[in-house]
């Protein structure tokens, strides 16, 4: 298509097959300068993640006394800050490797656990009838307002002291040591990725065809096999694009991280050597491009090998069976 | 089918990627273990841990804001402690120390000690019953081996709460012995010899001063130490206490001549910013790469603590022959004594097991100061300190400065102030006046502030 004739051929076109909406606004975003525009965009917002990885390859003193764009004109590369972050044999270097572990043993369970309860109870609150289905529904979702950094206090308490009511010990102190204690990090992050779990797939699973649902129960399947064999599949793509969510908040989280699972070696993630690694007084920075390269690795490739769930049709082909 | 393989391709991919990196992780990580090793519980050198003895097995957990290289440096300090006393020692160091200490508290998740270098957050823990009193002997080997100088900052109602444990000296002025010697400048020992030297140095084409005050969501935080050494200089120490615990406003006339003194040199466009550029360049200019021009001939003073030594490239040389050095920041008028102005830490307790009050009279004692002090780079106002035991030629300097009888020793005053004010509207007031704001407006919105 040249730039002339676009508006012409691609209204006919549209129009013989089906005039959506998602077509106009494709043809419109086909534009020349819409493409610029999104390159330009792309490229603004690119240009300090290329900036850091640029610098994570100069040596230390060119870091510290020149901008990264002098790569270009005075190139030095090195891989020495790699090699200090991630194998540095004493504990003033990053030794990110062994932190990397922690993150994985921190991350995985705290993307299944809120997704396996998340995915169970928007089925009950989207098709079971129950009595007050609605205001649970409600509740739950009421809850996403609350800023979860209001309940680290009192969720600290309740693993520290336990829970009682008027002198009478509901739930004892948690009383966890070392490698004991990435429960409690599980623990949190299931609770504050709930409600938001709940709410998303609730709407996506209230979206499959009662027809659907019908004809499982005519044919004499249960909940937990409605759940299974029908559900499960056919929201695949909302449960990918939660986990994708889950696990870039998990893995980049700090906050948590650091009330939950404390700074010792044992149990602290990355995000929390991160936050260490320039030294008490922040004299050693340079470390940093190389370590936030180390940590974005892990994030990039679940995300691209995800994202094609985004793009994914959701009920693409499910009730022509 | 597809549909199903792929993913299952990612996951894998991920987990092997996983796996590749936790089994390097095993080849580097390295944990000590001294547990229930007290077999040389009763030999020759234990006998200086024998009054610690008793708790063998026994875990203490640490928390500060040291971390890094010098966190290493203080589990080396306590090894020998532990393998003769038994107590297991867990230091934890977090750049978030101060925004995690009071969550922890409040969580009932406290560590056992913590070493709290604002004595102004000391005092909220006590005011609130979080913090326990210190044990007897802790306060008598405190009182013993602290001038009383810095004892009073961690007494909150006349309880006393924990001794101090590292130091550092404030009132230094980073200089090259080299450049000095070239141009035959000598060190100034008095303000009078500053100002004429800084004039000197101006006239000769380079620009005297050089500074920085930009450090993250701290920025501000160098420029609140130099009001304060002026503020002992053109003051006297009474008056700064009263300044601190805010008897007098903090737009008291006293406080804006100190201020005022300040600007001679900071914002004097004569003086700064060598390397950099004008006055607001020093907003601008992070504090770790403020004295670097130094080294570079394009600055002749900066004037930052004595753990301003870490911040030099690497490779240069701190000594008073060698590439870097500091000199003491004079005073207006030495007859008056040295004001000098520092930080440190306290260790204080959450706790009061006995195994909890051993560690912390421990760090009370002269063995420990001299067993951290032979490790390297520290510096403590432990009077046990034997200087033989102090390699870094600035660190033994500060030690001199602490242990000189003449020297006026005064805390930090952003430290021992509110938080709110110390750690902020102060802060964020200096940044306003290197940027051209007057005095009297930057002094009346932090005392707004101060309620």
């Amino acid at each position: 298509m040249t730039t002339t004739t676009p508006p012409a051929t691609i209204g006919t076109q549209d129009t013989n097959k089906r005039s959506t909406r998602a077509a106009r606004v494709r043809g419109r975003l086909n534009s020349r300068i819409a493409t610029v525009a999104a390159i330009v965009i792309a490229v603004v917002w690119t240009i300090p993640t290329f900036g850091l990885f640029v610098s994570s390859f100069r040596p230390e003193e060119q870091i510290k006394t020149t901008g990264w764009w002098n790569f270009f004109s005075d190139p030095q590369f090195t891989l020495e800050n790699y090699q200090d972050v991630l194998f540095g044999q004493n504990a003033s270097s990053g030794q990110l490797a062994g932190y990397f572990i922690n993150s994985f043993v921190i991350t995985v369970p705290s993307v299944l656990f809120p997704i396996a309860f998340a995915s169970l109870a928007a089925y009950a609150l989207a098709w079971m009838n129950f009595r007050g289905r609605d205001w649970v529904y409600i509740g739950i979702f009421a809850l996403q307002i609350v800023p979860l950094q209001m309940a680290l206090v009192p969720l600290l308490s309740f693993f520290s002291r336990g829970v009682s009511l008027g002198g009478v010990t509901l739930m004892p102190a948690w009383n966890l040591d070392g490698a004991q204690n990435f429960a409690q990090v599980w623990f949190a992050h299931t609770c504050f990725a709930l409600p938001f779990a709940v709410f998303l797939l609730h709407n996506f699973m209230s979206q499959l065809p009662r027809d659907l649902m019908e004809a499982a129960r005519v044919d004499g399947a249960s909940h937990p096999k409605i759940f299974r064999t029908i559900v499960l599949p056919l929201v695949a793509p909302a449960l990918a694009a939660l986990g994708i969510f889950q696990f870039l908040w998990v893995w980049n989280d700090l906050l948590v991280a650091l009330i939950f699972a404390g700074g010792s070696d044992v149990t602290a993630p990355l995000t929390v050597r991160l936050a260490e690694l320039a030294g008490t007084r922040g004299n050693e920075w340079q470390r940093l491009t190389a370590g936030a390269f180390v940590s974005i690795v892990v994030p990039l490739i679940v995300f691209l090998s995800l994202q094609r769930y985004f793009v994914r049709g959701l009920l693409a082909g499910s009730v022509k069976g | 089918m597809a549909f199903h393989a792929r993913p299952r391709q990612a996951l894998a991919l991920v987990g092997a990627i996983g796996l590749a990196l936790s089994a390097t992780a095993c080849g580097t990580g390295s944990s000590s273990n001294n547990s229930g090793n007290n077999d040389n519980a009763g030999s020759a050198e234990c006998a200086p841990y024998e009054k610690y003895q008793g708790h063998n097995g026994k875990k203490v957990s640490i928390y500060s804001s040291i971390r890094d290289i010098e966190a290493d440096r203080l589990d080396q300090s306590w090894e020998q402690f532990e393998k003769c006393t038994g107590i297991e020692i867990n230091h934890e160091g977090s750049g978030d120390f101060e925004a995690q200490l009071p969550v922890r508290a409040d969580g009932g998740n406290a560590p056992d000690l913590a070493f709290i270098p604002q004595p102004g957050l000391l005092q909220r823990f006590a005011e609130r019953g979080q913090i326990k009193a210190a044990s007897a002997e802790t306060k008598a080997m405190a009182e013993e081996n602290y001038p009383a100088d810095w004892l009073k900052y961690s007494t909150v109602g006349g309880t006393f709460y924990g001794a101090p444990l590292g130091s550092n000296v404030k009132s230094f002025v980073w200089y090259s012995p080299k450049m000095f010697q070239e141009n035959n400048w000598t060190v100034p020992t008095t303000w009078d010899e500053l100002i004429k030297l800084s004039d000197t140095i101006a006239d000769s084409g380079t620009k005297p001063w050089c500074a920085g005050i930009e450090s993250g969501e701290a920025t501000g935080w160098p420029a609140t130490d130099w009001i304060e050494d002026l503020m002992l200089r053109t003051q006297t120490p009474e008056v700064y206490d009263q300044w601190t615990t805010h008897e007098i406003p903090f737009n008291d006339p006293r406080v804006a001549e100190a201020l005022d003194r300040a600007g001679t040199i900071l914002k004097n466009e004569k003086y700064v910013n060598g390397g950099f550029g004008g006055v607001r360049s020093i907003a601008t200019t992070a504090f770790q790469e403020a004295g670097v021009p130094i080294t570079q001939g394009k600055c002749a003073m900066h004037r930052q603590a004595s753990f301003y030594a870490n911040q030099w490239p690497s490779g240069t040389k701190v000594a008073e022959d060698g590439d870097v050095f500091a000199f003491y920041f004079p005073a207006i008028d030495p007859a008056k004594g040295k004001p000098v102005l520092g930080g440190g830490e306290f260790v204080t307790a959450f706790n009061d097991r006995p195994e909890v009050q051993a560690v912390q009279t421990y760090l009370a004692s002269g063995e420990y100061a001299n067993s951290r002090a032979k490790i390297g780079d520290w510096v403590s106002a432990n009077n046990k300190l034997d200087l033989a035991n102090v390699a870094n030629p600035i660190d033994k300097l500060s030690v001199e400065i602490l242990q000189d009888d003449s020297s006026v020793f005064r805390f930090d005053g952003s430290d021992l102030m509110p938080a709110a004010v110390g750690q902020g509207t102060f802060w964020k007031g200096m940044v306003e006046w290197i940027n051209g704001k007057d005095t009297a407006t930057v002094l009346q919105g932090i005392e707004g502030s101060w309620k």
